[in-house]
């Protein structure tokens, strides 16, 4: 029986080169549980150390902004879902339909992302880069009438931006590959037999977006009421 | 502790000295016992199952679940015995006699100063009375040290940020040496001293001998009026007469021990612990007093006793209370609230106690 | 007097092996050989090796003496920093996974190469750049914190090239993570028919859960190592102490990796030391479940006795207990290992060659090594002998007398594997010999400075400290020799080495059912297993017809 061109050499057959590249991503996922939660336990030790001043911090975060950008994820695993469904049923286009609305919903996330770090460049809560102890609207008040932040929510906002730009790192790569996969199923590479690709795709999203559903609570909505 | 001029241990000369030395040698008499098992098995079974033929071909042998039991079990049984007795010769070291004398060592690159009581300071050596319990409550400048007597088995590492103590009642008199032992940058090596041990007499003599400087806690109470504590302590802000060692409670409601840690940490990071009933608005005092001039305070606050017992005058003395009895313990009655160590005033050494790695 | 048996090779005509099909540079720097790639690794980790070797070897000259004769403090200080990063980073968590697990690994499985061929490529590439940031940082004036980077020193004190450094570390990493990942992958799926979890080499066992350890642990040191950067670099005050920051969270954090990275680095040796024992005693193991069982069992304990390196750190005394009591505990699957390789001997066939020297030392030194490590875990005893000589006697002990050792017995054992060469044996057993005097010359007397009280990291000592500075030193003056003596004719037996046939040694496992050296592909056709592994009673009388004496 002749081997598909997409059959690599070390792989006796397809079933086998499939089962080995989910396991593989399987792997790589948990790699990135433990890389995602060494950062989320230094994180929560400091927020256990000061909480007062981390929930200053996380108050000032845009909250609307987070809560939008949960939505606009949560869509985009559906829509990859949807994608990895139509691969299965052998539907080209709806695969590259599907493949594109995620990679629309992947980029929102990142502009309102970007959006929200201007916002959040604007009101100087950049540490290192444009810190204010006194928030920029109290700047001309008197000193009786401002509210100086504490020290530690500049730690907070060290945290806030390192792993928000570490899920973001994570999030572009999935764009490539999300984009890679769109070029390779628009070109028909994928059918109802090989798609399996399109499944570690997603499974790589899925895992994103999983990351965003536990930062979320964790920077924005544990707050001052 | 010198065999022909080499020395092979160091000199026993704290309380905990023999004892850690006994543990030390129970455990490498097994360990010898065991690679000497081990090497003469091997030796023999090499010799004796020599590959006499290219040819021969050894035979299958069995399951044995039994010795596999037994050799698990055996070593963790013994290990068991060495966790025992390390752990709880580990908490005496951990629990100073309540009458220890206190000392503040302050460490910083690359050199120790000492501070007693009475005001006397010392860099890079300490002179103390022979058979008298020393506790040293010490504080880091900058990076992470650690002070180490290895005549006395006794280690603690200093982390800059908090108080840490350490322990011990020498019992041999000479010249012990310390040492940093956390690596804290180019002059770590040298980073070293003398902890000079003296029969009380001798002792009594240096120290006449000393010119002393103000002791902590009058200082501390100089302080106390220049940062501007005296304005809210003991008005709108908590007292401080008999806090020291007292439980606290907090405004989430636990309840704490107010010890060195509990003092330094309400100086430098205030709003961290607020006291039960109370408004947040004592300001810090983090980078405006020096490691000496912290411990001066927090000796004085030390040196406060509650109102009703002294008529208005302040001792220079630090208190001599021992912690109460009733601390909040995960585990009952322990570690026990009494020094396992019997409380007797200092006396004169007599004789020693015989030492198998040679005298010194 | 044992000799190796010789199995004639064939007649000359060339045969094609992974080694000469092709030999353009492109086919070696863009292959995905697994064996390729374990060459490559071999060739890069060697270098690695003797730059950490000449840090050990300025580090001891320097203490011949109690003062400063040779080097200043800073340059001490960049020395043993150094001499950690090298050997921990780049020379042995990398060594037997990455050259004898990546040679042998698809290999004993009946496999054709590994699940993910370029991502091994990949890995050995982040390798080469992350050690060229590591020695990029040596270069331009090196780093004085200790491999061990404790803050605040390294995050707020230190004017040396930290970031870079950690930079190489962290790239670093992700070599070993992808190296895990394809090993894991590899020993699930590409098995070959009959090939069994329980017919599975020791070996395999060792290098699979060395490689769980891997993808658990380093993340964790990925995320470390970039907060100290971030520290460093912005000073957030994450582990700045004057800001209320915790120093010792860092300690945590990077404990957390490095004790589980002290199994990665241990349990290969492991791994090989199970094959070497069998091999030359002709003998299946004596408990082969428990051995494989006991490398499970260590992956697992390993993540949860960080806190025995932080004792005097200023934990509780509560913490102390458990971590010591778990210490305890981790020690007790290496003991069933070391009883188990001993009892292998027993009714075997034992031939004291080469590897088996080195695999015998192995024995004798891991053990010595973890009896120590109990000592440590008694907390009494490490209050005392914490951040001195004894500590560093323990894990060279484990490291260089066990895992350095037990690499070089695995490199000697699989040297006519992989390069279809012997090499002189009169020399091996001579450098061996050296290498087990010497080591013990340099190390033993760590112990006794360490328990008089010489801390670690320390250039200056007190005068009565010297007489065993100066015998560790003149034992390392051996050990070097002992080293260089396998440079020099291992290489030499590439031109001049007798050529072998496909099993030199009798030993049963699929690599020696293939050529010396392997074809390209590993093998002519995927082999068939049908019984258990190590079955020396069924496999050595077939072996009979075939041999001839020297």
């Amino acid at each position: 029986m002749s081997r598909p061109t997409y059959l690599q050499e070390q792989f006796e057959d397809m079933h086998q080169q499939t089962f080995t590249a989910t396991l593989g991503m399987w792997a790589f996922l948990t790699t990135e549980v433990l890389f995602f939660g060494a950062i989320f336990v230094a994180y929560a030790v400091c927020r256990l150390r000061w909480q007062e001043e981390f929930r200053h911090g996380s108050a000032d975060l845009q909250l609307w902004i987070g809560a939008i950008n949960t939505a606009v994820l949560l869509t985009s695993s559906l829509f990859i879902a949807l994608a990895v469904r139509s691969a299965k049923a052998g539907h080209r286009s709806m695969l590259v339909v599907n493949l594109i609305i995620t990679l629309i919903f992947g980029l929102m996330f990142l502009g309102f992302k970007g959006y929200e770090y201007s916002v959040e460049s604007d009101e100087s809560l950049v540490p290192i880069l444009n810190w204010s102890t006194i928030p920029p609207d109290e700047v001309g008040l008197p000193p009786s009438q401002q509210h100086p932040r504490p020290e530690q929510q500049k730690l907070f906002m060290s945290f806030y931006f390192f792993m928000t730009a570490l899920h973001a790192t994570h999030m572009i790569v999935g764009i490539g590959v999300i984009s890679v996969l769109t070029t390779l199923s628009w070109r028909g590479r994928y059918t109802a037999e090989h798609h399996n690709p399109i499944e570690i795709g997603a499974l790589y999203w899925h895992f994103v977006d999983i990351v965003w559903v536990f930062l979320f609570p964790a920077l924005y909505l544990l707050r001052t009421g | 502790m010198n065999y022909k001029g080499i020395p092979f241990g160091p000199p026993r000369a704290s309380q905990f000295a023999p004892e850690v030395d006994a543990l030390f040698l129970f455990e490498l008499a097994i360990s010898a016992f065991a690679v000497l098992g081990i090497f003469m098995t091997i030796v023999y079974f090499a010799i004796r199952y020599r590959r006499r033929s290219e040819d021969e071909v050894p035979p299958k042998t069995g399951q044995h679940y039994a010795i596999e039991a037994i050799w698990s079990i055996v070593p963790f049984s013994l290990m068991l015995v060495m966790f025992f007795w390390g752990a709880g010769l580990y908490s005496k070291m951990k629990r100073p006699a309540p009458y220890a004398v206190e000392i503040h060592v302050i460490g910083k690159q690359w050199m120790w100063k000492f501070e007693h009581t009475d005001g006397i300071r010392e860099i890079n050596q300490l002179h103390i009375p022979i058979n008298q319990p020393v506790k040293l409550i010490m504080a880091s400048q900058d990076v992470i040290h650690d002070f180490f007597v290895p005549a006395f088995r006794v280690k603690q590492d200093i982390v800059p940020g908090s108080y840490v103590t350490e322990w011990f009642i020498p019992t041999r008199t000479g010249e012990f040496r310390f040492f940093c032992s956390q690596y804290c940058g180019t002059d770590h090596s040298r980073m070293a001293g003398s902890v000079i041990v003296m029969e009380p007499s001798d002792y009594q003599a240096w120290h006449a001998g000393v010119l002393p400087s103000e002791p902590p806690a009058a200082a501390g109470q100089k302080l106390f009026t220049t940062y501007g504590c005296i304005a809210c302590h003991g008005q709108r802000a908590p007292t401080l007469a008999g806090l020291y060692n007292s439980r606290v409670q907090l405004q989430d409601g636990s309840v704490v021990v107010a010890d060195e840690n509990y003092l330094r940490r309400s100086i430098l990071d205030p709003t961290n612990q607020i006291v039960a009933g109370f408004p947040p608005i004592m300001p810090s005092y983090r980078g405006q007093l020096s490691e000496e001039q912290l411990f001066q305070l927090i000796s004085y606050i030390k040196s406060l006793q509650p109102v009703a017992n002294v008529s208005g005058k302040e001792l220079t003395e630090p208190s001599t209370r021992p912690a109460p009895a009733d601390q909040p313990s995960i585990i009952p009655n322990f570690p026990p609230a009494e020094s396992p160590y019997p409380i007797v005033p200092p006396q004169r050494h007599q004789g020693e106690p015989p030492n198998p790695f040679g005298g010194k | 007097m044992t000799t190796v048996p010789y199995i004639p090779a064939p007649p000359r005509e060339k045969t094609l092996d992974y080694l000469n099909h092709d030999y353009r540079l492109s086919s070696w720097l863009l292959t995905r050989d697994h064996k390729r790639i374990a060459i490559l690794f071999m060739i890069s980790i060697t270098i690695m090796f003797f730059v950490g070797g000449i840090a050990a070897t300025l580090i001891r000259l320097s203490l011949l003496s109690p003062d400063s004769w040779l080097l200043r403090s800073e340059t001490y200080n960049k020395m043993f920093t150094i001499h950690g990063v090298i050997m921990v980073w780049f020379f042995l968590i990398p060594s037997v996974p990455n050259v004898l697990g990546n040679f042998f690994l698809p290999i004993m499985i009946g496999a054709r190469d590994l699940a993910f061929p370029r991502l091994n490529l990949a890995s050995w590439y982040l390798y080469m750049i992350g050690a060229v940031f590591t020695l990029m940082a040596l270069i331009l004036g090196g780093v004085d914190t200790g491999w061990t980077f404790y803050t605040p020193y390294s995050s707020s004190f230190s004017n040396t090239h930290v970031v870079m450094v950690v930079v190489g570390v962290f790239i670093a990493g992700f070599s070993t993570i992808m190296t895990a990942m394809n090993f894991i992958v590899t020993t699930h799926t590409m098995r070959c028919p009959g090939m069994t979890w329980f017919r599975l080499p020791l070996f395999v066992w060792g290098i699979y859960a060395t490689s769980l350890i891997q993808i658990l642990a380093t993340p964790i040191l990925a995320i470390t190592l970039a907060l100290l950067g971030v520290e460093r670099i912005w000073r957030i005050g994450i582990f700045d102490p004057s800001v209320g920051g915790d120093p010792v969270l860092f300690q945590h954090m990077f404990w957390f990796y490095s004790h589980p990275a002290v199994y990665i680095m241990i349990l290969p040796g492991m791994a090989v030391e199970s094959e070497l024992i069998t091999c030359f005693s002709r003998k299946h193991p004596f408990g082969y479940v428990f051995i494989a069982f006991s490398s499970l069992a260590i992956a697992m304990l390993s993540f949860l006795v960080w806190a025995h390196h932080m004792f005097v750190a200023g934990m509780s005394i509560y913490a102390g207990m458990t971590f010591s009591l778990l210490s305890m505990m981790v020690a007790v699957p290496s003991a069933i290992k070391v009883f188990n390789w001993t009892a292998t001997l027993y009714k075997g066939s034992v031939s004291l060659q080469t590897p088996m020297l080195y695999a015998l030392g192995f024995i004798g030194l891991f053990t010595m090594g973890g009896l120590t490590g109990v000592m440590l875990a008694t907390l009494a005893i490490d209050v005392h002998v914490h951040d001195t000589y004894f500590i560093i006697a323990h894990f060279h002990y484990i490291m260089v007398g066990g895992m350095v050792m037990a690499y070089l017995g695995g490199i000697h054992y699989w040297w006519p594997k992989m390069t279809g060469r012997m090499y002189n044996e009169w020399w091996g057993k001579l450098s061996a010999i050296i290498i087990f005097i010497g080591f013990n010359l340099t190390f033993f007397p760590q112990y006794i400075l360490g328990y008089l009280g010489m801390p670690r990291r320390y250039h200056y000592y007190p005068p009565e400290f010297q007489f065993w500075n100066v015998l560790s030193s003149a034992g390392a003056s051996i050990l070097a020799v002992g080293y260089v003596l396998p440079l020099v004719y291992l290489l030499l037996s590439l031109r001049y080495g007798k050529r072998v046939g496909p099993n030199p040694w009798r030993a049963t496992g699929l690599e020696w059912k293939t050529s010396s050296p392997p074809p390209e592909h590993n093998f002519e056709e995927i082999p068939v297993v049908t019984h258990e592994p190590y079955a020396y009673y069924l496999e050595l009388p077939e072996m009979k017809e075939e041999t001839q004496d020297e």
